[in-house]
This record gives structure tokens, C-alpha cells and sequence, in this order.
């Protein structure tokens, strides 16, 4: 089957899809989009998260057909050209990427979180993020970068 | 922590030094491309024209093959090829220490999972269900499954102070391997072999099997090359040691297997054995095309070794005033069905067995045993993570014995430097095991649940799942300590190879490393920078791909990379500038004492800055190849384990706290706080991150993390099944670094990865036992040890 969909705000096109393939799958293999990761594919993970009209979905679990027509925003969109977006680079300055396999997904939903709550609290930040599992940091550094990168937004904004 | 160093006697006020030298946190040079989804990862491997590999698994842990026929499979459209051991064009078998695990099951499986066959097609689906078509008639056996009975031993309840006799008749009677069941026996045997003392506790520890659980499944891409060989990209913790068993199973010479580092998404030990290497590579090969293989996470469990599952008994004598008189251990290690590194894992597991205590009698004996259960093999604190669940019980409860503070009792005991291991080895350098407990021990307590105020139910164990409001809840404190061989011991002759090049580049002075020391995420790219900045006062610094292009740059495992591959650097830096310095004074045709290099500028004390490194090196590239070994070790003596095994020791501590929902069985760890001696941190930011990252491992092998294993079989291969510790299970972890130089080591460093994996857990166990007063002899601790249901 053809599947369009918009990714990171242009149009894509991927033919001979085979039904039972991912989003995840189209984005990495047909588009060039491989960011997304593929680390359990059961949507445990979360290191496949991706913007599926503005909301957060494991693209593992989305089929590729349910992407039809839809708006998709991976983690090769939260940057402008060469400049990182705030989240990306406090992940880096926090030292929070280590392997670096779970952080496409973690700054997904990261970035979702900041651009809807102001000043998160640890505890918040946690239960955000408990859908992205990380074997490298312990997730110390990791709360360090959201508390960093929306303390940051919140100073900008 | 220190301000970035500069080399000794550098003059003041002349130059701007370099940053981002050694005891900086810079930013890691492959961090951009990670956070903009740019890194390629082995499983991101792409060329135009490439086919998809996968492998048929064994679904028996014990069976022999009558027959495979793979004719349907291979007449599916979009199916290249499928492979079976006679495809195997070289050496049918491989292995890390031992040569016992068939690259393709040959006339027997050993363990479910085992590789039977292999198929290439133009879609992994099309791979997948024509791997479905493949027949094979197995005649299935019963799985041996216990290590004890896999040698022939007696269980704890029929022995008491030694362990059994190994049976022959049972060796004869189910023996997985010709040479027999036992891969290992260490034996360690030092002072008097009839010790009595005033008290003693005995007790008996099973440890769970634990998965890597690394994120990233192994991956990578082979293509065939046109000299006949074969270039793969693959993800892997040691590029030289995978080329020699891939040369071996396809019969071509190094110069004709060319390997490349991909991106790796962690390794915690699972790549150190093969995977889909020579299968890839048979399979590029085969059909001429380039082949990709990644394992999905249900294969990765499968397709890695796993840390060996211990049952232990352990018997501690003291006096009456807590000083240990003696230990008697043994320690069972379930290797599974090959080889793998089990000899090495047993000889940490009892070297090390006792914990970093002056014991003036000891004797351990410490089995690897095959068995038909998933091979074991490499897991971060290898060895020394079983043992410790037993010692640091077995301390905790010999402190409740005598009455005494369990951390009295502990630094009454504690090793310091200049102390005899149970191996007759001198802890020659620091081991400020008493410092590191007492520190953590005054680390701030976090505050007590309020008996009436406000709940937050995300405090309380079991979350936002509303399972407890504080009844039934109670807290405990625990201590635990870690002990950690660094690098690789028993006389291997450990080194790492590192080509350092500096030159002019537009203008300005730019260092090249090139090693082939595998980044598994843990920044030794940033650390090969550092030194290389430092060394050679430059500040633009080059991290070359990892490839078998130069010599080996030894396993990234053993916590030994910062050391040995950061010493090769090192050294390699050292020649480079010597060599520099010799062009340079040719050049100004003179020579200048004390010439030194820094911030780009050649420089004299008596002079100050004499020119630009760029424009004094002109067209002059320098380059230098150096193969670094630490100091050796031997091996130990093998009727009595005494020898200078290891070449350094590493310390660490930890304090847990942690709330018990007594009537669910649920645990919420509150803190986690850890006191590290780790020598010298080049990278402090980096040396935090792995201390975080090493105790959360810890964390959940005590409370979530266990392949199960049924008759042989492997029951919960999936992250749905296997839990790994979220961001919810995860406390907030204060880290205390000290840095105690070891005089041995470059710029004093000290192998950092592994203590915090060691002692965390054993902490966090000791913190539930405090709070619920219940011995706890397993871990994973599960719901029902603590509901006793």
C-alpha cells in the first residue's frame, strides 16, 4: 500500500508498504527518518515515541496505515537546522545521554512535557517520563535536563 | 574534584590553556548527533541494496537434530538464501575463553534459543516466515537445569562444611560437554584449614539470573568486499576479539575481516560474546549482497549471555569482639550451556568471594558448572555482584549475632591499604573501605514519612496505583560495600593500542586519536579527547572511527578502558610530543629547555611562548602507535587460589533507604546514596553518571530483575515480562566521589563502572531486612518473601 503523512512539517510518501508494518518501521526503513529507536517494540520502551498530531504515541504500536494523512514529528524535528531546541541541549550539558538509544524518546516526551507545564515538579517529571525507560544514567541526569531545560523556558518565556 | 590540569611547570599568564582537558566535563563529541536522532546505531545501518537476515532458534533446551530441511523455505519468493553449520566455512565452533559453542547447531541444541539456521531476504518478514518453514526434527532430551546436579553435587541440606565430591557417575551420566560438566573449579585456600572462633553464622543465597537489558538489540550490517572479504559493522564492546572468531568460523584471514564500530546502545557485558557476526557475514557472503541483522527484544534475550544465577552458602566465624576469624564459602555459578567467560566470572566470584575484610582464614570453592539453561557469561561486576549479596548478608547478620552496629562491624574488618587478600595479594594502593562507609553513613537521612500529614501517594510504595496510604508501612536503613577487580587478571596479558597523529589543519594544531577501544556509551571518546588536550595542549582533538584499522584496543569491559585504553593514549600522546618538540627545535635550530606544549603555543619557561604549534609544525604530521599493557598479574596458584591476581582494586558504598508495604510486598526505595573511590576523575560529570547508572542496575536485580527459567526454557523474554528499573523506581542518588590517585595507574585512575553495580543491591536488601526483620536469602526480592504468601 502508499501511505502520505507529514513528517517534521513536510510531505512524505512511502510505496509498497506491507500492511503489518509500524510506523516506526516506515519512518526508519522507507523515509530516512531512523531517530526514532527500536529498542523492544512493544511500546514499553518509549525510545520510539514520536508527536502523532501534537500527541504522543510509541510509533512501534501505530500502524503504518494509521499514519495516513497525519501530522508525525520525530525527534530529527525538535531541532531548527543546527540549533538544538532547549531540551536537547540541556540533555547534553546535564550529561544525561550516555548509549544515547533512549534519548530520541525520552526528549519526545521531555519536550512534550515542558510545552505543557510550566514548571514541572520532580514528581511530575517522573510520572511523565515513566514511559521511557533508560539502562545507562539511573535517570539522575535525566531529571536534571528537564529541570533545566523548563526552568530555562520558563526564565524565556 | 580538581580544575582541568595543566602539564607541570607551564608558565602562567603566556597562553590560554587548553579546556575540556582531563578532570573537565566536557561535552561528549558524539552528543549532537545523538540528541538530534543522527547517531547510527548498528541497527541504523543502511546501503541501497540490502537484504535482511534473521536466525531460526531452537524452541528445545536439550535436543539432538535428526534432520533440517530448508527446501520450502528457500523456494519463497524474496528468500535469498538459508544457511545451516554446513555452510560454515571455516571453524564450526567459537568462544571466548573456551571453543565449545557451535555457530550453527550442528547435531545437537543446548539451550532454548540456540541457533539452528539462518535466512536472507529482501523484506525481515519474508525472512521471518520463511525461517517459519524450516523443518527440523528434533529428538528431544530432558534439560539438566541445576548447576549442583549438572556436577553431580550433593544439595546444602545433605552437606555441611565442605562441598560434595563431584560424582562421576552423574558426570557420566549427563554429560552436556566431552571434557564433563564443570567449566570451573577455583579453590582458595589460605591459613589454617580448622579455624574455630567464638561465633558463627551460616547462610544460604540464591542470586537470579539478570539480563543487560542493554537498549539497543544487536545489529549490524556485513557487506562483502571485492578482495573476497568482508567489511561488518556491528555493534560490540571488543572489535579484536570478535574479528578473531569471525576469521576462525569463515576461514579468511584478519587482512580479508575488516570490522567497524557501530553505534552502540549500551552493553553492561552482552556484547562481549558474539551474536549475529558471523551470521551476517556468512550470510553477505553467500548471496554477494550486504546483509543486515537486528535482534527484536524477544531475539536479544536469546541472543546474548546473561549474568550466571549463584546459589551460595557462606559460614562466617568472629571473635567476640566482631574480628573475623574465618570464611567458608561456596559458590555455584549456573553457566548455562557454553562456556562464555564463566572461568573468569568464577575466579572473581571467589577471589573476591569474602568482600574487601581482613579474614586471616579462608576457603572458598567457587564452580562453574554447564548446564542446559541460557549460556551465562559477562554482566557488569561479573563474579563479584553474586558474592556480595552473600557477604554483606552473612555481615549483617553476624552484627545481629554479636549485638554490634552492622557498619561497626564492617570497618572493624575492613580492608585498608596494605592489606592481604584472601589470594596473598598486598592491596597495593588505596582502600579506604572504612572512609567510604562512614561518608555515606553522614550523608543527610531524607526526611520521615509524616505520621498524619498530607499523602502524596507517589512517596508511598506502589505509587499512584493507590495500594497503601502508609499502613502497613515501614522503614529501614541498609549498608553495603563493593569490591571490584579492574581490568583483566589471572596473568591475560591486558593492553590497548592507540595511533595518535598531530598536525596543522588550517592553521591550527589538530590531534587525531585513533583506537579501536569500543564507545559503549560510557564517554571514553570524550575521555580520548581529554587526555589527548591535555598531553599535547591542543584543543582541537579528533576522536577517529573505532575499526580493526589498528591494533586492538582490548574489551570494553572490567572497567578498564579509562585505564588501560586512556593509558595507551596516553602514552601515545607522550611520543607524539616528544617527536613535535624534537621538529620544532630542528626547526628554530636551537634547542630550549623545558619546552612544553599548551594552548597551541609552543612554550619555555625562560622564553614564553617561542611560536604558534601550527606554523612551527608546518607541513609536519607526527604520528604515533603505541601498545599499552597495564603492570602483569599471574595466575593463582590452582590448589590454593593464592597469586597476584588482579591489577587494581576498586571501592565503593552505598546507604539505602527504603519503605516496605509489609502487607503487599511492595518496596519503594527512598534514597540511594553512594561514596566512590575512583582514583582520579577525568571526566567528574561522566564518572557521576556511571555511579548512577551502575547502582540503578543493582536496584533491580534486588527488587524486579529475573530471566525465569522453566525446565530449561526461558518464560518472560520481553520488556513487558522482564522489568528494568523506570524513572519511578529510581530514587534521587547523592554521590560522594573521592579521589585517592593510585600510583600504578595513569594519572592515578581507578576503574569506575562496575562498584556501584555491586554494592547497591546488597544495600537496598539490607534495608529491607532492617525493616522487616525477615532474612531474605534470594534476591530479586519478590512480594511474596516479604507477605510470606
Amino acid at each position: 500500500m502508499r501511505i502520505t503523512c507529514t513528517v517534521n512539517g513536510e510531505p512524505q510518501q512511502a510505496d509498497d508498504v506491507w500492511e503489518g508494518e509500524s510506523l516506526l518501521y516506515v519512518l526508519r526503513e522507507r523515509l530516512g527518518f531512523p531517530g526514532s529507536k527500536n529498542a523492544c517494540e512493544q511500546g514499553e520502551c518509549g525510545s520510539c515515541t514520536v508527536y502523532l498530531d501534537g500527541v504522543l504515541a510509541c510509533s512501534c504500536l501505530v500502524a503504518a496505515g494509521q499514519a495516513q494523512g497525519r501530522d508525525v514529528r520525530t525527534v530529527e524535528g525538535l531541532a531548527s537546522g543546527d540549533e538544538l531546541s532547549g531540551i536537547q541541549q540541556a540533555f547534553l550539558e546535564a550529561g544525561a545521554v550516555q548509549c544515547g538509544f533512549c534519548t530520541p524518546g525520552l526528549l519526545v516526551a521531555a519536550h512534550d512535557l515542558i510545552e505543557r507545564q510550566a514548571e514541572p515538579s520532580d514528581a511530575e517529571i517522573r510520572e511523565a517520563l515513566a514511559g521511557n525507560l533508560c539502562r545507562c544514567t539511573g535517570y539522575e541526569k535525566i531529571m536534571e535536563a528537564v529541570r533545566m531545560a523548563a526552568a530555562q523556558r520558563a526564565e524565556a518565556s | 574534584m580538581t580544575a582541568p590540569t595543566r602539564p607541570t611547570g607551564a608558565p602562567q599568564g603566556l597562553t590560554t590553556p587548553v579546556t575540556a582537558g582531563i578532570g573537565a566535563s566536557p561535552l561528549r563529541p558524539d552528543g549532537t548527533a545523538k540528541v538530534k536522532g543522527e547517531f547510527a546505531y548498528g541497527s541504523d545501518m543502511w546501503t541501497d541494496d540490502m537484504i535482511w537476515g534473521v536466525t531460526l532458534r531452537s524452541p528445545h533446551p536439550y535436543a539432538r537434530i535428526r534432520s533440517i530441511g530448508i527446501g520450502p523455505a528457500l523456494a519463497t519468493p524474496g528468500v535469498y538464501a538459508v544457511l545451516t553449520h554446513e555452510d560454515v566455512p571455516g571453524s564450526k565452533f567459537y568462544g571466548l575463553e573456551i571453543v565449545d559453542q557451535p555457530v550453527l547447531a550442528v547435531d545437537t541444541v543446548r539451550y532454548h534459543g540456540e541457533p539452528v539456521a539462518l535466512v536472507a531476504a529482501d523484506h525481515p518478514e519474508i525472512a521471518r516466515q520463511a525461517a517459519k518453514r524450516i523443518r527440523v526434527d528434533y529428538d528431544v532430551y530432558e534439560p539438566i537445569t541445576d548447576a549442583r546436579e549438572a556436577l553431580g553435587h550433593p544439595r546444602w541440606n545433605q552437606v555441611h562444611n565442605a562441598p560434595g565430591k563431584v560424582s562421576e557417575l552423574s558426570r557420566e551420566r549427563a554429560v552436556l560437554h566431552p571434557q564433563g560438566n564443570l567449566v570451573r573449579h577455583l579453590k582458595l585456600r589460605k591459613g589454617d584449614p580448622g579455624p574455630v572462633a567464638d561465633v558463627v553464622v551460616v547462610g544460604e543465597y540464591e542470586v537470579g539470573m539478570q539480563d543487560q537489558a542493554f537498549l539497543g538489540p544487536e545489529s549490524g550490517l556485513a557487506v562483502p568486499a571485492e578482495d573476497g572479504g568482508v567489511e561488518l559493522y556491528v555493534a560490540t564492546q571488543w572489535l579484536h576479539v570478535d574479528q578473531r572468531q569471525v576469521c576462525a568460523a569463515l576461514g579468511l584471514p584478519p587482512e580479508k575481516v575488516r570490522l567497524t564500530l557501530a553505534g552502540v546502545g549500551g552493553a553492561f557485558g552482552g556484547r562481549e560474546d558474539l551474536s549475529m557476526h558471523i551470521h551476517a557475514c556468512m550470510l553477505a557472503l553467500h548471496t554477494g549482497k550486504p546483509v543486515k541483522m537486528v535482534y527484536n527484544r524477544e531475539e536479544s534475550f536469546f541472543g546474548h549471555v546473561h549474568r550466571h544465577p549463584a546459589v551460595m552458602r557462606f559460614e562466617h566465624g568472629a571473635s567476640r569482639d566482631g574480628t573475623l576469624v574465618y570464611v567458608r564459602a561456596q559458590i555455584y555459578l549456573d553457566g548455562g550451556a557454553y562456556a562464555s567467560s564463566t572461568p573468569a566470572v568464577v575466579g572473581n566470584a571467589g577471589t573476591m568471594g569474602i568482600g574487601p575484610y581482613v579474614v586471616p582464614n579462608v576457603q572458598i570453592d567457587a564452580y562453574g558448572a554447564y548446564t542446559n539453561n541460557p549460556p551465562c557469561g559477562a554482566m557488569r561486576g561479573f563474579g563479584s555482584v553474586q558474592a556480595a549479596f552473600a557477604h554483606e548478608a552473612q555481615m549483617d547478620k553476624l552484627a545481629a549475632e554479636l549485638g554490634m552496629d552492622p557498619l561497626d562491624l564492617r570497618c572493624r574488618n575492613a580492608m585498608t591499604q596494605g592489606a592481604e587478600a584472601p589470594t596473598g595479594q598486598v592491596i597495593d594502593s588505596a582502600a579506604p573501605v572504612e572512609e567510604l562507609l562512614r561518608r555515606v553513613q553522614a550523608m543527610p537521612l531524607p526526611p520521615a514519612r509524616s505520621a498524619d500529614g498530607e499523602v502524596d501517594l507517589r512517596d508511598l510504595p506502589g505509587g499512584v496505583a493507590n495500594t497503601t496510604h502508609g499502613e502497613g508501612v515501614v522503614r529501614g536503613i541498609g549498608y553495603a560495600v563493593a569490591y571490584k577487580n579492574v581490568g583483566f587478571s589471572e596473568g591475560f596479558d591486558d593492553y590497548s593500542t592507540a595511533r595518535v597523529r598531530l598536525e596543522a589543519v588550517a592553521g591550527e594544531a589538530v590531534a587525531t586519536v585513533h583506537t579501536a577501544a569500543a564507545e559503549v556509551g560510557q564517554g571514553l571518546v570524550t575521555v580520548e579527547q581529554q587526555i589527548a588536550r591535555t598531553e599535547l595542549g591542543v584543543q582541537r582533538v579528533m576522536v577517529h572511527t573505532k575499526d580493526t584499522g589498528v591494533g586492538s584496543g582490548g574489551s570494553t569491559s572490567a572497567s578498564r578502558q579509562t585505564y588501560v585504553t586512556g593509558g595507551a593514549v596516553k602514552a601515545a600522546c607522550e611520543k607524539v610530543r616528544d617527536r613535535a618538540l624534537d621538529v620544532i627545535q630542528q626547526r628554530i635550530g636551537r634547542l630550549v629547555p623545558d619546552l612544553r606544549l599548551d594552548g597551541g603555543k609552543v612554550v619555555s619557561p625562560q622564553e614564553g611562548v617561542i611560536g604558534d604549534l601550527a606554523d612551527l609544525l608546518g607541513d609536519e604530521v607526527i604520528e604515533e602507535t603505541v601498545e599499552w599493557h597495564h603492570r602483569p598479574t599471574e595466575a593463582v596458584d590452582p590448589e590454593t587460589g593464592q597469586g597476584f591476581a588482579h591489577v587494581q582494586y576498586a571501592f565503593a558504598a552505598h546507604r539505602a533507604v527504603v519503605d516496605v508495604d509489609t502487607e503487599l510486598g511492595l518496596i519503594k526505595v527512598v534514597a540511594l546514596d553512594c561514596a566512590q573511590d575512583v582514583g582520579k576523575a577525568i571526566n567528574p560529570q561522566a564518572v557521576v553518571g556511571q555511579i548512577q547508572g551502575g547502582s540503578a542496575q543493582g536496584l533491580g536485580l534486588a527488587l524486579m530483575e529475573e530471566i525465569q527459567i522453566k525446565g530449561g526454557k526461558i518464560r518472560n523474554p520481553s520488556f513487558t515480562d522482564y522489568l528494568i528499573p523506570t524513572i519511578l523506581d529510581m530514587p534521587p542518588m547523592r554521590i560522594d566521589v573521592l579521589e585517592y590517585a593510585d600510583p600504578h595507574a595513569p594519572y592515578g585512575v581507578r576503574g569506575v563502572g562496575e562498584p556501584p553495580t555491586i554494592s547497591s543491591g546488597p544495600a537496598i536488601v539490607a534495608a529491607i531486612r532492617q525493616a522487616t526483620g525477615l532474612a531474605l536469602n534470594q534476591v530479586p526480592v519478590r512480594p511474596e518473601h516479604i507477605t510470606g504468601t
